[in-house]
């Protein structure tokens, strides 16, 4: 019954359904998807290069990272959903334990505490918690009612916020922020009721003066405070915000050209291959660069979104939308950071940015996009 | 299974799921719209600005100091220059920890508490970000290379060549020509804006002497360049430049070959002399001993070597030709002498008879002569100048009155600068009636002429106040103003003359056959007579130190050292068409001819050639100097 209404509404679906499973489908890739990823980490790699002062040795370990990142990503896409859904909560609950480890025996840098030492290497379990609570969220509030009851809710923002006060902890505010939109994504997704949406937005306004003043660090509080006047202290918490305001606005339309950016190949910009990576790009590239960049990153999104609205189930639809528009939140936040809209907290730009692990995780989600793109369809369960 | 799952709508809850998704869909759109919209502001309305942002921030303005002007005596010979030296240097902006660099850098190499200190000092003084401070100069080869091997643990440090003052004869000119040192606070705070944009890029300036008083024209002009920097400001490229203008070379009427004459003649001794060219008027050499090296000033003095000099007994950094003033004592004679002709109180002829004491009428105090029995019956002015009868002068003082000393003995340059162009002249004191009331605020007595009669008293001179007067004397009332530079980058500076005196010629005659009679004539300074290739005309003089008591008499060895008097000497020659005219002052030298031998030697070394004849021509003029003249 719901079957045949699922088939009348969604006449493309049914299509779909009919044609025979293509190589790709079978090999579970999302041919537009992986197009538009091998695309971005080309344009990354080629930024990179000139942001990290033309340094090979950068590039080669970016690009091994990004070999073992698409190979994460291939394997997970093989992965049936079920057993995302099966496995969720112990996922989850080994990525919690991870982080209560890491409050005891974890290594850091620059006055944070957030890696463990695994013989030689060094994991963020952080990371872990990127794709575990949106996976377990979605499989738990699929196999509820829809929109979720008050004590659906409740139960979700406590499974959201013990990950999140963790991360936070030690101290990371750009991951624990990106980790509890992931969970409020997919509550979001769910149907939450507007009234609890509104509520919430009261209480976040109520909630602000405390937070501010017993919850965030001097060095966070200082970054908001940097945000809204960074020419206050211009060689020190305010350097990064000018250099990259400066680099971003003298690149102009059409950019000083590859390779050619002062900022950057000067050394003003800081944090250059890392976080602020965009100003190398809108500085070398202009203007045009960006939206070039803009509209792979809207590409990759849509894809995501349809990807979410075709899936076969909740749980499906949940959790690819929420990987999507967390995917999207870790666009805008380091955007805007870097143009001066948000504070600096450590977000790195998805594909550009040199990174590790991150890109891992950032692949293994995309894994998982294609696993539920690519669901042999079942017209019932 | 469970029930919640049995009672699932899942139509409706992918009715609600679209929704959600239409909703994201814009949100993510407008958000995205805003990026867009930022980057629209800051790279097209506000690229301009943005622009000039980046610009300012990779391109620095370098300031090329500019050589400074070379110093070379009248015959070329360079009494100071610029000399290359490596200089290690901190810009503080490009250091991580300033004190673990100079950790680093005091296992390197040799590095003071002085250093530091002066350092710390600069550090403070610094007028823009990336100003490089000096840290140590004067670098040797294996300080370079160990500096060189180490470079990547010395972020900010920099050893650069810069060119140091450098003044090649040390003692012999630190008075005359001086020395440039590091700018201080009190000169900083004393720039005025001008000066503080000429200075930029510059650390020194002259102290003393020469280099003071011809600062503005020694300086130059700083060039600068635009360079661009990365963000630890290591200079990438050169963008463009301006090259400085050096500063003009002076070149002076000093004869290096008298001065060290001049010098060397003091054997030791404290005191001054100074040599003027009577013809022009230019000083031929300057001499204050004890003097010191000029080269420490030039890149900082260290605190040691300064309390040194400053704690002297010596005073080795007081310019006694310029600064130190002494009563000139019998010095003046010949120019009273001359006062009491030109005025009619006195001739040529008339005579006194001297029984060894003077006695105003009315008055109680003996003025005993220094010679107890008197010079004879008949004491004319050319005998009591030649022996220096204090009687002839006491009486001719007395007639004279103040007034007509006083605006006399003005004219001959005494109780003002000379206008000498080395700084820190002072002016010595030519008493008047105002004098007296402003300074002491007493009437003007009978007993203070009879003082001034024989220099003393209230009467105080520099050494080159009395080369002056003598100078001015052998020019028959011509008051050249004394100079040490004779051009500035080839053109000769206008000489400065004024002859006020209405003096008659025989009068000066008489005045200078009375000062030939003191070598010539078997007067005070006889003893410098022997093997004379020249007539020449002097007057020696003795300066008290301590004041003799009434009736006391006056014993030497009963003093100590340093209350001694001061020996006097001024003498011109030759006699006919003098050249030359010379101060010359030994301090507690006690008997004048010890001045009077200096002298001799002084006038000896310009007069007469290598082979000890006497050249009629004045030493011919250095082919630099020549052209000079010319451009």
């Amino acid at each position: 019954m719901a079957g045949r209404d699922f088939l009348r509404r969604m006449p493309e679906a049914s299509r779909e359904l009919r044609r025979p499973r293509s190589v790709w489908q079978k090999l579970h890739i999302d041919l537009p998807l992986l197009i538009l990823l091998l695309m971005l980490t080309a344009y990354g790699l080629l930024v990179l290069y000139s942001a990290s002062g033309q340094e090979v040795h950068y590039i080669k370990r970016q690009g091994i990272f990004f070999l073992l990142a698409y190979g994460v990503m291939f394997t997970v896409a093989q992965i049936q959903l079920h057993v995302f859904q099966r496995w969720a909560p112990w996922f989850y609950l080994a990525g919690v334990g991870l982080l209560l480890l890491v409050m005891f025996f974890g290594i850091g840098a620059k006055g944070a505490q957030r890696w463990l030492n695994l013989g030689g290497f060094r994991f963020q379990p952080s990371e872990v918690l990127k794709l575990a609570v949106p996976i377990l969220l979605a499989s738990y509030l699929s196999s509820r009612i829809l929109p979720p009851r008050f004590t659906h809710v409740f139960i979700t923002l406590v499974l959201i916020t013990v990950p999140t006060l963790l991360i936070m902890d030690q101290p990371d505010l750009g991951t624990s922020i990106l980790i509890a939109t992931s969970g409020i994504i997919v509550l979001f997704m769910a149907g939450l009721r507007w009234r609890y949406i509104l509520g919430a937005f009261s209480l976040l306004l109520a909630g602000a003066w405390p937070m501010w003043h017993f919850v965030l660090r001097d060095y966070q509080r200082q970054r908001v405070l940097t945000m809204f006047n960074p020419e206050a202290d211009k060689l020190g918490a305010g350097w990064n915000i000018i250099q990259s305001k400066t680099a971003i606005g003298s690149g102009g339309v059409s950019g000083k050209g590859w390779l050619q950016g002062t900022q950057s190949q000067l050394d003003f910009l800081p944090e250059s291959h890392t976080d602020f990576i965009i100003a190398v790009l809108a500085e070398e590239f202009g203007l045009m660069g960006v939206l070039l960049l803009m509209g792979l990153y809207l590409l990759v999104i849509a894809r995501g979104l349809m990807i979410a609205l075709y899936a076969q189930d909740t749980f499906g639809k949940l959790l690819a939308s929420a990987i999507t528009i967390t995917f999207f939140v870790y666009v805008f936040v380091n955007i805007g950071m870097v143009t001066g809209l948000l504070p600096v907290v450590g977000v790195p730009l998805p594909l550009v940015s040199l990174g590790g692990t991150s890109i891992v995780t950032l692949m293994a989600g995309f894994g998982i996009l294609m696993a539920i793109g690519t669901e042999r369809r079942r017209v019932t369960r | 299974m469970r029930e919640t799952q049995l009672l699932k709508d899942h139509f409706r809850e992918a009715r609600i799921f679209r929704h959600r998704v239409v909703v994201a869909a814009v949100l993510l759109i407008g958000l995205m719209g805003i990026l867009v919209a930022r980057f629209h502001n800051l790279q097209v309305v506000h690229h301009d600005g943005y622009v000039t942002q980046s610009d300012r921030n990779r391109v620095h303005v370098q300031v090329i100091p500019p050589t400074r002007g070379l110093i070379y005596d009248r015959n070329g010979v360079l009494l100071a220059e610029n000399v290359p030296s490596y200089t290690l240097s901190i810009i503080k902006e490009r250091v991580e920890n300033l004190d673990k660099t100079i950790g680093v850098l005091k296992d390197l190499l040799p590095i003071s508490d002085d250093d530091l200190e002066k350092f710390n000092k600069s550090i403070r003084q610094r007028r823009r970000p990336f100003e490089a401070v000096p840290l140590r100069y004067r670098l040797q080869e294996d300080e370079i290379a160990r500096i060189a091997v180490n470079e990547y643990r010395l972020a900010g440090v920099e050893v650069e060549a810069q060119l140091v003052r450098h003044y090649p004869q040390g003692e012999l000119f630190a008075h005359s020509i001086g020395y440039v040192g590091r700018i201080n606070d009190r000169e900083l705070a004393a720039f005025s804006p001008e000066q503080y944009e000429r200075y930029s890029g510059i650390h020194i300036t002259g102290k003393i002497g020469l280099e003071k008083y011809y600062e503005d024209i020694l300086l130059g002009t700083a060039g600068h360049q635009n360079v661009e920097t990365n963000a630890r400001g290591q200079v990438l490229r050169v963008l463009d430049r301006s090259d400085p203008i050096p500063g003009a070379n002076l070149t002076l009427h000093i004869d290096s070959k008298l001065q060290r004459a001049t010098y060397d003649a003091f054997e030791g001794q404290r005191g001054a002399a100074v040599v003027i060219d009577t013809q022009t008027g230019g000083v031929l050499a300057m001499v204050s001993t004890p003097s010191f090296d000029p080269n420490l000033f030039v890149t900082g003095i260290s605190f040691k070597d300064y309390r040194g000099l400053n704690n002297s007994l010596d005073l080795p950094l007081f310019n006694r030709a310029l600064q130190a003033q002494y009563p000139p004592g019998s010095t003046v004679k010949p120019m009273l002498g001359l006062a009491g002709l030109h005025n009619g109180i006195i001739d040529s002829e008339y005579a006194i008879r001297d029984p060894g004491y003077y006695q105003l009428q009315g008055d109680e105090r003996v003025h005993r002569d220094w010679k107890p029995r008197g010079h004879g019956n008949h004491v004319n002015l050319k005998l009591a100048i030649a022996q220096s009868c204090d009687t002839y002068f006491w009486d001719l003082a007395f007639r004279t009155g103040i007034d007509r000393m006083h605006n006399f003995g003005t004219q001959f340059g005494l109780g003002r600068r000379t206008g000498v162009d080395v700084p820190s002249e002072r002016s010595g004191i030519w008493p008047s009636r105002t004098w007296k009331r402003e300074a002491r605020g007493l009437a003007w007595y009978p007993g203070d002429s009879l003082n001034m009669g024989l220099g003393q008293g209230f009467v105080l001179a520099t050494p080159i106040q009395l080369a002056l007067m003598t100078s001015t004397i052998a020019n028959r009332g011509e008051l050249k103003k004394p100079l040490l530079v004779n051009t500035i980058d080839g053109t000769a500076l206008e000489p400065e003359s004024h002859n006020e005196s209405k003096v008659l010629p025989e009068h000066w005659d008489t005045i200078f056959d009375a000062m030939e009679a003191v070598v010539h004539g078997g007067g005070t300074a006889k003893i410098i007579r022997k093997g004379t290739k020249y007539q020449l005309a002097g007057k020696t003089g003795t300066a008290q130190v301590v004041a003799i008591k009434q009736g006391e008499k006056y014993d030497s060895e009963a003093l100590a050292e340093r209350h001694r008097d001061h020996a006097l000497f001024v003498a011109f020659a030759p006699v006919v068409n003098p050249r030359l005219a010379t101060a010359v002052l030994v301090e507690n030298g006690e008997k004048s001819s010890k001045a009077a031998k200096i002298a001799r030697k002084v006038l000896d070394q310009w007069l007469l050639n290598e082979k000890g004849r006497y050249v009629a021509a004045a030493p011919p003029i250095s082919p630099r100097a020549s052209v000079g003249g010319e451009g």
